[in-house]
Formats: C-alpha cells, structure tokens, sequence
C-alpha cells in the first residue's frame, strides 16, 4: 500500500466514528478498528521491501517553493515505530470500546484518536522535516483534546492546558531548530540531512539547533526538568494514557532522538545535555514513583523514568547503547501499555485507584493479577521477562559510560534508578494484588470480560515471549538499530540473550532487584520520609509562571489598549502622519512636469459648495440631521466631479450610493439621539483640530504633488485601452476591466459586500433575539410622529414609476459593456426602486409581495459569477476567461453576446440582494420598534370603507 | 483645478479626521464617510485629472485613465457595506447598553 495512504487513512477515517456515533457504540468502535486494522495491513505489505533493506518512498511536490513536500519514506526506525502506533492502535481501540461508559461519546472520543494516530503515523514516516513539524503540532493538539476528553473534570482541563503549553513550547522550539538544520544542511529531506553529519557538526549553528531540537524532544518525552506535564495528563480516560502517555506520543520525542543520531550524536555536547537529562530523569522518575498511592500517577512517573533511560541510551552515542535503547522502546511499549489497561480493569472494578485502599486483589482478579504482575514483574527486570533483557544492555552501556570524569558516576546512578524501579514495581504488585482481603472497597472488584482483559494479555504474551526467546526479536531489533546507526557505525555484534555470563551488568542487576526488595519492604518508613521532606510542587510553580506571563501581558498591553477608540485614532493617525512626513522629507522628487488646467467659475462654486458643506459638518456635526443634509452635499459634489473629470461610471454609481446610504442612515437615526452633546474639553478639540489640519495639509500636499506630475512608471491602463474592444468585446473600458480584465477582483468583491449584508442580518437577527426585543417594543418615539405613513400621493407615485425604475435597471446593465452602466449600477437602481416602495407602502405591504428572499438572490448572484468562471473551465481556459461573439437575428440589429453579461448578471444579483438585505434589516428593527404598522398601504383611501382598522388586508 | 482637486481631498481629509477624533458614533461614522470620500478622490486623482476624455471608446484621440475608476466603483459601492455594518454595530450597542459612547467607560467604572 503507497505510504501516502498508510499515513492518510487515519486522517480520513477520523470522520467516520464522529458520523457513526449515532449508529451505536458497537458501530463506532467497529469501524475505527477497521480504519486502523487497514493502515497496519498496509503498512505489514511494505514489510518485505523493509526487511530486504529497502527505503520505501513517496512524493508529491506541495509547495517546492518553501522546500515543503510531502516526501514521506518507510524505513526499518518508522516501520518499528508505525507498527508500535498501529498495533498498539487497535488493542486499545478494543479497550477502549469496553473501558468507556455509556455517558461517554464515543463517536468524539474515537474521531480524536484517529486524529493523533495519523498525526503520530504522520511523524514517523515524514522525510521532508517541514511536514513532520506540521505532524508534530497536530500531535500537540489531539493530544490536548484527548486529555481534556472528559470535559466536566477540572484536572482534565488543567492537565490538557498545561500539556499543550508545554509541548507546544516545545514544538516552538523545535521548528527553529529543525529550520537551522535545514538551513546547513541545504535541503529540508531528512535523507539529505543525514547524509550532512560532518556539515552540520562544524557549523557553528550546531549549537543552536542542538538545543533547539533537544527542547522540543525533551518536551515531548517528559525529559527533567519539563517532566512534570506527564503526570498531570494522567486525568485523561486510561485508554489514553496507555496510547499516549506510554507507547506513543511520549516516544515522539525519542523517535527524533534517535532518527537524528546519525547527524547529532557522538559530540561531547549531546552526550553531556542527553545522558545528563536523561540519567536524572530515570532516577528522579523512579523515586517520585515509589511513594505515588494514585496507580496511574505512579505508573506516570515510573514512565518518565523509563523514558529517561531511553534518552540515556541514546546520549551515549554509541552503537550498543542505541541497540538497547531500541529493545527497551519496544519492551517498554509492551509491558507498560499493560500495567496501564491494567490499572485501568482495576479502577473499574474497584472504583479507587488509591493503592492504600487496595490490596489481596489476587483472590478476586486472578486474571487481572497474572497479566499485570508479569508486566510489573518485567518492568523490574526479572529474568525470562523482556524488561529483564534490555535493562541489563543498560547497565551494560552504563558500566562503560563516563560523565564528567567521574567512571562510577553513571553507573551508580543507573543502579540507583533500577532500583527504585523494582521497588515500586514491587509495591505495585504487592500492595494491590497481594495481603488480606479488604473489605471496604468502594465497589466489589471482579475480573472483567475478555474485551478488557484481551488486550493487555496479548501484550503480555509478547513480554513473556521476547523475554524467554529474545533470538526471535533479534533480527528486528538488529534491523531497526541498522536505520537508527544510518551506516555512521557498525550494527553491534552483540546477540540479545538471557545469560551473558558473569558480567558487571548481572551483579547491578543482581544489587538493584535486592536492593528494591529491601526497598520495598521498607517502604512505610521510607515514605514517611519522603512525606515529611518539604519539595517544590512543579504545578504550583507552572501555574505561577503562568500567572506570571499573564500579568506581564496584561500590564504590558493594558496602557495601549485600553478600550478608547478615539485614542487608538488619533494614535493611527499620528503614525500615518509621522511617517509620511519623514518620507516627504528625506525623499526626493522633481519639479513639475503637467500644467495647471484652468477653472471656470463653476468648478470654483462647485469646489466651495463641497469646501463649506464638509467645514459647516464640522460645526454643525452635533446637529445629526443637519449633518446628514450636509454629507449629502458632499456627495453630490463629488460626483459632480467624477462627471466633470470622464468619470460617468463612477458619478452614476457615486449618486446611487448616495441615495442607499442616506436611507440608511436616516433609518438608524431614527434611534439614535438626535443631538451629540458637548462632551470634550476645548483642549481636546484643539488637539483633533490639529491632527485633522495635519492629516488634510498632507493629504493635500500629496495630492497637489502627483497631480502635477505624470506617472513614475508606465501605467498598464495602455494595455485596457488597446484591448478592452479586441479582447473584451465592449467599448466601455471601466466596465471591461471589472467584468473581465480584474473580473477575480470584482468576484471577490461581490463576496465581501455579500458577506457584509449577511453580517448585518445576522446582527438584527441577534439584536431582536435578546433583550433588546423588549426595549424596543416599549420604546417611545422621541419625537412627535407624523400621521398618514403612507401618503397617497407617493404610494401612487412610486408604483406608477416602479416600472419605469426596472426599465431603466435593465437598460443601464444591457448598455453596460459600450456605454456607461453595468451591473453594480444597474443593481444599485433597482435597488432604490424596491427600497421606494418600502418607504411608500410599508414594510409589511413588499414583504408580501416579496418572492425571493433577499439571501437567495445574494446566493444566485455569487453563484451565476462564479460558475460563469467556472465554465471557462470547460473550454480548458483559466477560471472566468470570457468570451463573445456577435450574433443577428432580423429584424434587430447586429448585437453582441459575451459571457462577459452573465457575470455581470451576479455582480448585478448580488449587489440587489446585499442593499436590500442590509436596508431590510434596518427597517426591520424600526417595525419592532413602533409596533404593528398600519394595515394599509395607504392612509387614505377613498375606496376603502375606513372603519375596521383590526381586518387583516394584503397578505 | 488640480489644486481644487487637492485641496478638496485635504478639506474632506481634515473633516473626516476631526469627526473620527468625536466621542460619539454618529459622528465617528459622518467622519468615516467623510474619509471614505477623500480617499476616493484621492485614488481617482491617481489617474490625472482630464475633461471630456471618458474611457468609452470612440474615435476620440485620447481617454482618460480607465484603472483607477474601475478601482473607485468597486470602493464605492463597498464602503457603503463598510458603513452599513458599522451602523449596525453602533445600533446593536447603543440599544444594547443606552450608550452610544465609542471609548470604553474608564477602568473602575466598568468591570471588564
């Protein structure tokens, strides 16, 4: 199976059991099972090119540009660690299926793993580096959904918050270092980069990157001093903790470890940061572990001391040490997933996880007890068991490994943390399973059905195998240390067996099992000790240093926003101005090159009409009526003065927006006060004063300054001249340029505008669900109202014309292509026309009459622009490539047909449905407002008997 | 006429600059579509400024520069979806709080 589909399956899967959810827990659970089965059945038919040597790879070019493709490639490293992910996979799948209670989602909760299982795959198999990071975060954060799972506990939340930032941090991290190693390297292909070992190791960003990428591993597995997040995410639901938080995710960062050994290993730099992380890891794991009483807390840190020991192997750069941290991986995986779902039956056949009010399980869940003892008992390194096999290869490695000059130093400590080790497996086993029958468990503990037990015995059933014949997994551990080595060193001819002979690791071995006993036995005295000593509380110094940041932000960003939107104005504009004039006065420009035109008396009076309409705004402006008269004379003249300069497209559009907008206004005013009252100090209006001359002075010299000049470069308007009748078909230019040079731009344009009208429904819709429904109803007009609503005369007049305005509409859009018109115009004027018979006959007289909704004419318009683009397709033409053609059919004369019309016809729908749509919600807010409205289209009506005002007419 | 021109963008600029700086939203919006004129004008303006020389086709020996007008009608007739939503926010607020203040009320004064 193409690895692309190993690694999409997952992702595509992940739909179905959110889908299912509904289908039964049964379904649900059946089918994330399938989807994983067929990814790991995918995966097993690369296993022959694998085990021959071969790398198995695939590739798309995604962005090239970036180095970003999707490169992915299988070998012996990602096929070990993708059949770990998937096979551990589907056994917990199982569990989960019975571990989850009927209360739970089970739909969410598998839709999530799926997510993390892809993602996870996704890791393992990337080549390019740039997409493993885009793995790596997607890991990160269906981590989090699955540790916060049950939304209603605290410590879920709080433990997902704190593993996302952690990890996320990390992940931060990580992407600067993995850029860094790209950069040296030249390629972002991790087969490339391999291959760069002495490069990258000269460079004199190895350093950087080294740490960089060490933070987001160290992050990831739980290493010190970031390890503190592990045990927090044990608030998650068991199945997620044995999948992530021991067989997979927390391996992540291993994985990276060891797939860039080749390139960092071997410098005294990672030997000393990942040896030294990892040996304190393992000793300080495996303490806190002994004196945990939550099963699963202690199990958290006995994980992140194994973990450590993993990271150990690796630091010690050499070829043995990365064999055994390769067999531990695989144990680890093994036995721990194990003790989790075991922890797990426990939990939910006792009710308590709480050692101390467990104990003589052993008589009540024999099954339980055979399958977690030996996992336990493997874990402490107990012959015939696999922990056993590589705990000893670590000693081994740690026998001869030195770390500042001191030879007894690792080894000490590593017999140090075995120790523990044993001893809290001990504890496990001994304070659960074994000594008298308790009676006061809070639930009577039973051995569950097989679908629980199932799984963790099929994993013990590997531990005890790989334990008494370690020579069947020889071979593929051999394989996997040969990808990890990348040919920088020999596969060690060391044979994985049980009995090595008399060697230093068997005595450590032989002290740290005694001495864990001893341990054990001690235990009570040793954790009063440990309860009277006085430690740091890593989630309580997390949440300060959360607290900490948060605060800084606050009072950082606080002064600078502090909500006054007159401030951040003049703030704006300050800038703009400050910036401009350093532009103005440091750059250079030439003298004029265009004569001045000369002004006739009526562009002057033109010109003073719109200088003291916008200065009696100024003064006027707390008179809000008054302002609207005035901003009206200020579009009046500027369109005037689109008409003067060649501009009738835009004068025609700039009248009709004028028209729209004044109504709108007017409809809002009809809330608002009707006077702003004087509120700012006389130095404030002096300050806006000055930084409103400032603004105009510069705008002005700005515009005074390219209007006497001719353009820097050639302006490509050339090309619209010349083309717009050759290519386009049509004779007005403007209108050519927006159906069809820029006709992308004008698409999405429609949209904005649309998606503006939506905006502004979805508003009133909100407004009028809330409370404001009610002030509304009970609001009294400020003012005296007007009788008669609906005066005959202009009831009259505006349906006489109605006609007459469509006419006129469909001229403007028909001409639009050679005269000046087309469809934003055309819209606009239908528009108005609707928007009159509202203002005539009332709101719920055209709402009757109404056919279509106003969203489903923004929808066809949008849509008729965009399949119009999309039809171009069809000819093998990019999207809205326009063509026309000029067909006569008698008696009329030649005329032309361009698909060029069709968009315009969506430009011209969308335009109709935006207006109408946000004047309708207006309007719609004033009816609430002044309660129902006059039955009747016309207050007067001569052949209307006027008495019953209560008879329903109309609709 | 270019300085008409100029120095009509620059008394609407000052105009609508002043407005914005108001306290309240009708004027910040009065001035906003003050701006929104200024800035019109001013983009049309980059095209030079030329009488009776329409982008229409004809025989006629020279046109006006089409570009920045086909760029002004769209501005145009999207500002008026700009204001529109603007308008309706400033409604939703001030029916919503009786308030149609555009700053935050000082800290103290309203818990946030």
């Amino acid at each position: 199976m193409s690895l692309f589909l190993i690694v999409a399956l997952p992702f595509l899967g992940a739909m179905l059991p959110g889908l299912m959810n509904a289908a039964g827990r049964q379904a649900c659970a059946g089918v994330t099972f399938t989807v994983t089965l067929l990814a790991l059945v995918g995966l097993l038919t690369n296993l022959p090119a694998v085990l021959a040597g071969e790398i198995v790879s695939a590739r798309v070019a995604w962005l090239p540009g970036l180095g970003l493709d999707v490169t992915l490639w299988l070998d012996g490293l990602g096929f070990f660690f993708a059949a770990l992910i998937l096979g551990i996979g589907l056994l917990i799948i199982a569990y989960a299926r019975h571990y989850l209670s009927r209360d739970d989602h089970m739909g969410e909760f598998f839709t999530y793993l799926l997510l993390f299982q892809g993602a996870m795959v996704g890791i393992v198999l990337s080549d390019n580096v740039l997409l493993l990071l885009v793995f790596w975060e997607l890991t990160s954060l269906s981590s989090f959904l699955l540790i916060g799972y049950w939304k209603h506990l605290p410590e879920g939340r709080q433990g997902a918050r704190m593993a996302l930032a952690v990890t996320g941090m990390g992940g931060l991290a990580l992407i600067g270092g993995m850029l860094i190693l790209g950069r040296i390297a030249g390629s972002y292909e991790l087969s490339v980069i391999l291959e760069n070992r002495d490069a990258i190791q000269a460079s004199p960003l190895y350093h950087p990157a080294l740490v960089l990428i060490l933070l987001g591993c160290f992050t990831k597995s739980a290493q010190f001093p970031f390890h503190f997040w592990l045990p927090h995410a044990m608030a998650a639901p068991t199945p997620v903790s044995a999948y992530l938080h021991s067989a997979t995710m927390v391996k992540a960062g291993i994985f990276l470890l060891a797939r860039l050994w080749p390139v960092l290993s071997g410098t005294t730099e990672w030997f000393v940061l990942v040896t030294g992380a990892g040996l304190i890891t393992m000793v300080l794991g495996a303490t806190i572990a002994l004196f945990k009483h939550d099963l699963k807390a202690l199990l958290a840190f006995s994980t992140v001391s194994h973990l450590g020991l993993i990271t150990m192997l690796l630091g010690t750069g050499t070829a043995f040490g990365a064999m055994a941290a390769v067999f531990h991986i695989l144990n680890h995986a093994t036995f721990k997933a194990a003790l989790f779902m075991s922890a797990g039956i426990i939990d939910h056949g006792a009710h308590t996880r709480d050692i101390r009010h467990l104990g003589g399980l052993r008589r009540l869940m024999p099954v339980t007890f055979v399958i977690a003892t030996l996992a336990a008992l493997s874990m402490a390194g107990i012959p015939l068991l696999n922990g056993f096999l590589s705990k000893e290869m670590m000693l081994e490695e740690a026998a001869h490994t030195t770390l500042f000059d001191l030879p007894w130093l690792v080894p000490a400590l590593a017999v140090l943390g075995s120790l523990f080790s044993a001893a809290y497996c001990f504890r496990f086993v001994g304070q659960v399973f074994f000594g008298p029958v308790r009676d006061d468990y809070p639930s009577h503990p039973h051995d569950p059905g097989p679908g629980l037990w199932g799984p963790p015995a099929l994993l013990v059933v590997l531990v005890v195998g790989i334990g008494v014949m370690p020579f069947l997994a020889e071979p593929f551990v051999k394989l996997v240390t040969a990808a990890v080595l990348g040919g920088t060193a020999e596969v060690p001819g060391a044979h994985l067996a049980i009995w090595h002979g008399l060697t230093p690791a068997l005595y450590m071995s032989i002290v740290a099992v005694g001495g864990g006993l001893l341990l054990f036995l001690a235990h009570r005295p040793a954790q009063r000790l440990w309860d009277g000593t006085p430690r740091p509380e890593a989630k309580a110094l997390f949440d300060g240093l959360v607290a900490g940041a948060v605060g800084l932000a606050r009072r950082t960003v606080a002064p600078l926003h502090d909500g006054a939107f007159s401030r951040y104005a003049a703030i704006l504009a300050v800038t703009v101005l400050a910036v401009g004039a350093h532009a103005w006065l440091t750059g250079a420009s030439e003298g004029p090159s265009r004569t001045m035109q000369t002004p006739s008396v009526v562009h002057v009076a033109g010109w003073a009409m719109l200088v003291a309409a916008a200065g009696a705004l100024v003064f006027f402006h707390r008179n809000r009526l008054l302002s609207l008269i005035l901003i009206g004379i200020v579009g009046l003249m500027v369109t005037a003065g689109f008409v003067l300069f060649s501009a009738p497209d835009l004068a025609m559009t700039q009248l009709t927006v004028e028209v729209v907008t004044i109504i709108l206004l007017l409809l809002a005013l009809n809330f608002l006060p009707n006077r702003t009252p004087v509120e700012s100090s006389s130095l404030r209006r002096v300050r806006d004063g000055a930084i409103a001359v400032a603004g105009g002075l510069a705008t002005m010299a700005l515009a005074w300054h390219y209007l006497l000049r001719d353009t820097v470069a050639p302006s490509i308007s050339e090309f619209h001249l010349a083309n717009s009748y050759k290519g386009g078909g049509g004779t007005n230019v403007v209108n050519v340029i927006l159906v069809d040079f820029r006709g992308f731009d004008t698409y999405g344009e429609i949209i904005v505008l649309s998606i503006a009208a939506l905006l502004i429904f979805a508003l009133t819709e909100a407004l009028l669900s809330g409370p404001v429904r009610a002030r509304l109803l009970n609001r009294v007009p400020d003012q005296a109202r007007a009788g008669g609503t609906h005066p005959m005369l202009m009831v009259i007049v505006t349906r006489v014309i109605m006609p007459v305005v469509m006419l006129v509409g469909f001229y403007i859009f028909l001409r639009g292509h050679n005269e000046p018109g087309g469809g934003f115009i055309a819209g606009l004027i239908v528009s108005i026309g609707f928007v009159m018979q509202y203002m005539a006959s009332g709101f719920a007289w055209t709402s009757a009459r109404l056919k279509y909704p106003y969203h489903g004419v923004i929808g066809a318009g949008v849509l008729t622009a965009g399949l119009t683009g999309i039809g171009s397709w069809f000819f093998g033409a990019p999207f809205l490539t326009s063509a026309f053609t000029y067909v006569r059919i008698p008696p009329f004369d030649k005329f032309e047909l361009a698909t060029a019309a069709i968009f315009d016809l969506g430009v011209f729908l969308a335009v109709v449905g935006a207006v109408m749509l946000s004047l309708e919600s207006f309007s719609r807010l004033a009816r609430r407002a002044h309660g129902p409205e006059d039955d009747y289209p016309m207050g007067v009506d001569p052949s209307r008997d006027d008495l019953p005002r209560t008879t329903e007419m109309g609709a | 006429m270019e300085f008409l021109v100029a120095s009509a963008i620059g008394v609407l600029t000052a105009a609508g600059l002043y407005l914005v700086l108001r306290l309240r939203t009708f004027p910040v919006i009065m001035g906003t579509s003050l701006l929104t004129y200024a800035v019109n004008v001013f983009l049309f303006a980059s095209g030079r400024l030329a009488t009776g020389a329409p982008p229409i086709l004809t025989d006629a020996e020279r046109y006006t520069d089409p570009l920045p007008q086909a760029l002004v009608l769209t501005a145009i007739v999207i500002s008026f979806g700009m204001t529109a939503v603007v308008v309706m926010i400033a409604l939703g607020a001030y029916l919503g709080a009786d308030d149609d203040h555009v700053d935050d009320a000082p800290a103290g004064e309203d818990a946030r």
